[in-house]
């Protein structure tokens, strides 16, 4: 799909504050309600817009621990990616699952309530999981940045 | 903190696939009135568990193809150079997110590009010159999947 600069106009309003309106998405975009609500159409039916998503803060639920895995597969065995990313499915805790291009294949992004949490998740759901050549892990201290838009 | 109960639990569930719903379809999907819905989603949205929506987009239809983490060592200690590095790499608009992190690195780094020739750009231009910088790691992101997490 071709995108014209009112179609990135409209996008950038609206990833800055997803709570608008139609009508105020209109306004701020400089367009009339229907020619706002036709664009929007046409961008939701070619995907370009998923949707929007609820975001959920885990520190407000009391999941104070969020740990980055970063995983190296053994990759003798050919099927070691689904397995691993099957089995990384079943774990609740896991929010994110990544796979690279580089030194690492696979990144876990895992939550837990304290570290006695952490420790129980790490003993019986990570290491556990099969095919694991190397397991490194990214404790977050803090969040310096957290921005999903895109630079428009 | 306060106490969700299953129904909570299934609301949570239901925004982060689409935030879009209203009171009233959340309402008819789990049998409720739109009143009793609006009580319970107001609940979470003061006790910051919904910390608002955010637009999922197609980063690739948009002409942004590649992601790239990257791990990031600073050079030099101390609460100064944090301050600078952290000042620095917040004002990139193609860096999504930094986390300070405790391990092999001190920062992870999410970088959106148009295509690995604009991420050696970002990556040269904006990455190797910020102050502190040390050792630097990418990796080239190829799939991802967020999951719903323990609700």
């Amino acid at each position: 799909m071709h995108l014209d600069d009112l179609d990135r106009r409209i996008l950038r309003q609206y990833q800055a504050d997803p709570g608008l309106t139609a009508a105020a998405l209109a306004e701020r975009a400089g367009l009339t309600r229907a020619a706002c609500w036709r664009r929007l159409e046409k961008l939701q039916a070619a995907g370009v817009i998923r949707g929007l998503r609820a975001v959920i803060d885990w520190r407000a639920l009391g999941y104070g621990v969020e740990v980055s895995l970063r995983i190296t597969l053994d990759k003798s065995v050919p099927t070691a990616f689904e397995r691993v990313e099957a089995r990384a499915r079943e774990i609740p805790e896991v929010i994110e699952i990544q796979t690279f291009l580089g030194r690492v294949d696979l990144r876990l992004s895992v939550l837990a309530r304290d570290m006695a949490d952490w420790q129980r998740i790490y003993r019986e759901r990570i290491l556990t999981l099969p095919h694991i050549a190397e397991i490194e892990a990214l404790m977050r201290v803090a969040v310096i940045k957290e921005d999903a838009r895109l630079p428009l | 903190m306060i106490e969700l109960d299953e129904t909570d639990r299934a609301i949570l569930r239901a925004l982060a696939r689409d935030g879009s719903l209203s009171a009233g379809a959340l309402a008819r999907r789990f049998g409720m009135t739109q009143p009793t819905v609006w009580r319970r989603v107001r609940r979470l949205e003061e006790a910051g568990i919904l910390a608002g929506r955010r637009l999922d987009l197609d980063a690739a239809k948009l002409g942004f193809g590649v992601s790239v983490f990257c791990g990031i060592k600073l050079a030099t200690r101390g609460r100064a150079s944090l301050e600078d590095f952290e000042r620095a790499v917040t004002a990139i608009p193609e860096v999504q997110e930094v986390h300070h992190v405790l391990g092999r690195y001190d920062y992870r780094l999410r970088i959106v590009a148009r295509d690995l020739a604009d991420f050696e750009r970002v990556l040269r231009r904006r990455i190797m010159t910020l102050p502190a910088v040390g050792d630097v790691e990418t990796n080239v992101l190829l799939s991802e999947e967020r999951r719903p997490g323990p609700l």
